[in-house]
């Protein structure tokens, strides 16, 4: 409750003081949480490597954009063959439109779980990275509905920091509390050895394709926000680059911590933004150093690397924040300091 | 669709389908022996094509040198794969694992991306694999035979080793079991690492060949044909070596089909093979020429 209040009172000034690339980078920076913590839940949470998070992303992403350009703006960006009929003459407002979003990615989730659920470990990590590819592809060549490799322009900026934070501590919430309950039980018994939780009673399809339609649900809806956060998206967006990111957080956070996930994503945000010096142009002591474009992402995948070799637990392991462990913490260190006092 | 079009069409498939064979029998080692997608294998095909072009375009250096030093680094840098990003994980959950392959993957194509910058590369084809023969309506490619011819040559020397030699049998030993294997007094990491610079060789070899096909050189141009190359692999049953030229035929022959008979289907192309991935693993999860799965492999 406390962290939402201070939460509330930053965004409240930052929404008022913040320069407008601040504000750009809190809004980053809630989508990203928004999509890394659900990403999480099949990750780190049920364990099984899902690879195709951008599938989602991309649905919610299309169908809220879809449903909020104006039916002129539509006109004016499908040059190639028309907008289909309903979708043409349809506008909504942004929070129905995120909503379809979601709801249209969660059924994708559906519908493409129940053949994902037959398979485990590498072969249920390959099939969901072609429903990755297989959905761009659509998006390629759906001319009618997508607009094909043009993608759509001119969506209205309407994520703001109360709706993408709002979602983000909506998802965060959610996601937490399912793994608190008794069906998040479940999923952790999955991950540690699904035999003994079959032979338990648990209905390993059942929950696992909960979990899975949850989390291509708020990847629906982060993805709605992601669109309308820079307005203009094409097929291209949503490649294996943006799965691998989001992979690079949740794995660096420590797979199936929430709260890693969303101080991963935080830092990887800001991360991307402060690496950026390196790829500029500089003058150290009179000599100049070409700045090296894309060195960004070899620090990133080498630092996946590295944490995956060496810290395979991630940054939280498992553990979540609580305030429990914050008065801990403080008073360990309160004692140590008694301590030492004493000593002397 | 007369018959001569037809012939030709099936030409341009056998010379996809080798390729994919060619590089599927990569992945289906690996996979044999340590159960583990190597997600880098596709940066191979990239990493070779571009050490051709230095190879030829800067040091101009004859052809059949820069080929070699492609094809030595490539094995070498597989090698070096194995020991840096997999053998330390040996042991790890298979998630960790994998997600090791996925980084190192992306580490190889990033480095690609600064070193030799985003921009297309032309590749330098030397003369001797140009040329087209026409004959009774048929155009054929020189490049379409000689993929085919050299995929025949290299696979039969790949079963030779794998069936004939005693790191063959030490590799058919340790896909069966690692951990007896060792037992036995094999130095297992050895025999993995002849596992690895056989399949990354035979990668550098298919980069080549496919830099040739379609020269142009990338920084990403090994992710489709490694995507592709393990879904021949899976369809042919993966961990088997005639599986994998197998399902690396069929997939190129369908593909090529697809897109001669439904010229409207041919922005599909790419999805055909995660359809065809899909229905084969719901139909028959081991593959076509697959063996029926232990309880381990569950």
């Amino acid at each position: 409750m406390g962290a939402l209040l201070i939460l509330a009172l930053g965004l409240w000034g930052a929404g008022r003081f913040a320069s407008e690339y601040q504000v750009r980078l809190l809004n980053n920076m809630a989508v990203f949480i928004t999509l890394a913590v659900s990403y999480n839940l099949i990750n780190g949470v049920c364990g099984q490597l899902h690879l195709g998070p951008n599938a989602f992303i991309a649905v919610g992403a299309y169908t809220a954009a879809l449903l909020t350009l104006s039916p002129e703006g539509k006109q004016a960006i499908f040059l190639i063959d028309p907008l289909i009929w309903p979708l043409s003459k349809l506008t909504l407002p942004f929070p129905v439109a995120l909503l379809a979003g979601g709801l249209t990615a969660a059924f994708a989730g559906l519908v493409t779980g129940f053949p994902v659920f037959r398979f485990r470990g590498d072969y249920l990590a390959i099939v969901t990275l072609g429903f990755g590819e297989v959905v761009r592809v659509l998006a390629n060549t759906l001319q009618g509905v997508t607009n094909g490799p043009l993608g759509l322009k001119g969506l209205q900026p309407y994520t703001t920091l109360t709706w993408s934070w709002g979602v983000a501590v909506f998802t965060v919430a959610v996601v937490m509390s399912l793994a608190k309950s008794g069906y998040g039980c479940a999923l952790k018994a999955i991950r540690e050895d699904e035999t003994a939780a079959r032979a338990m009673g648990v209905d390993t399809f059942r929950h696992l394709m909960l979990a899975y339609v949850l989390s291509a649900f708020f990847m629906g809806v982060g993805g709605g926000l992601l669109a309308h956060l820079i307005t203009t998206i094409s097929p291209s967006l949503f490649t294996f680059f943006l799965t691998f990111n989001l992979l690079i957080i949740i794995v660096v956070g420590g797979l199936g911590s929430t709260t890693g996930a969303v101080v991963s994503a935080i830092v990887f945000t800001l991360a991307g933004e402060w690496l950026r010096v390196i790829e500029e142009p500089h003058q150290i002591l009179g000599l100049t150093f070409p700045g090296i474009p894309g060195l960004r992402m070899v620090i990133f995948s080498a630092l996946l690397l590295f944490t995956i070799l060496f810290f395979r637990r991630g940054l939280l392991d498992r553990s979540e924040f609580s305030w429990e462990a914050v008065g801990n913490l403080c008073r360990r260190w309160h004692n140590s300091k008694k301590n030492q006092q004493n000593s002397l | 669709m007369d018959f001569v079009t037809l012939v030709q069409q099936l030409i341009n498939g056998l010379s996809l389908g080798s390729l994919y064979a060619l590089i599927a029998i990569g992945y289906t080692m690996v996979y044999g022996i340590l159960r583990l997608i190597n997600f880098a294998h596709g940066d191979l095909i990239m990493v070779s094509a571009y050490v051709a072009v230095m190879g030829i375009g800067l040091w101009s250096w004859p052809w059949p040198w820069a080929f070699a030093l492609a094809l030595g680094l490539t094995g070498l840098l597989g090698v070096l794969l194995e020991r840096g990003a997999y053998r330390p994980l040996r042991r790890a959950p298979r998630i960790s694992l994998l997600i090791s392959a996925i980084a190192a993957s992306f580490l190889l194509e990033n480095l690609a991306l600064v070193v030799a910058g985003g921009r297309p590369k032309p590749f330098p084809t030397p003369t001797w694999f140009t040329g087209v023969i026409c004959e009774g309506g048929l155009f054929i490619p020189r490049l379409s035979l000689v993929i085919p011819t050299l995929t025949l040559l290299l696979l039969l020397m790949l079963f030779i080793l794998v069936y004939r030699t005693q790191v063959g049998r030490a590799m058919r030993a340790i896909a069966y079991n690692l951990e007896t294997t060792s037992l036995m007094g094999i130095d297992v990491n050895r025999v993995i690492a002849v596992t690895f610079l056989l399949g990354s060789l035979l990668a550098g070899a298919g980069g080549l060949l496919w830099a040739m096909k379609y020269p142009q050189v990338n920084p990403f141009m090994g992710i489709l044909p490694g995507l592709k190359a393990f879904i021949a692999a899976v369809l042919g049953g993966i961990g088997n070596l005639l599986g994998a030229v197998l399902g690396g035929l069929l997939l190129g022959l369908l593909e090529i089909l697809l897109v001669a008979f439904f010229p409207a289907a041919a922005g599909y192309r790419d999805a055909l093979a995660f359809v065809l991935l899909i229905l084969i693993l719901l139909a028959r999860p081991t593959g076509l020429l697959g063996e029926r799965l232990g309880e381990e492999k569950l």
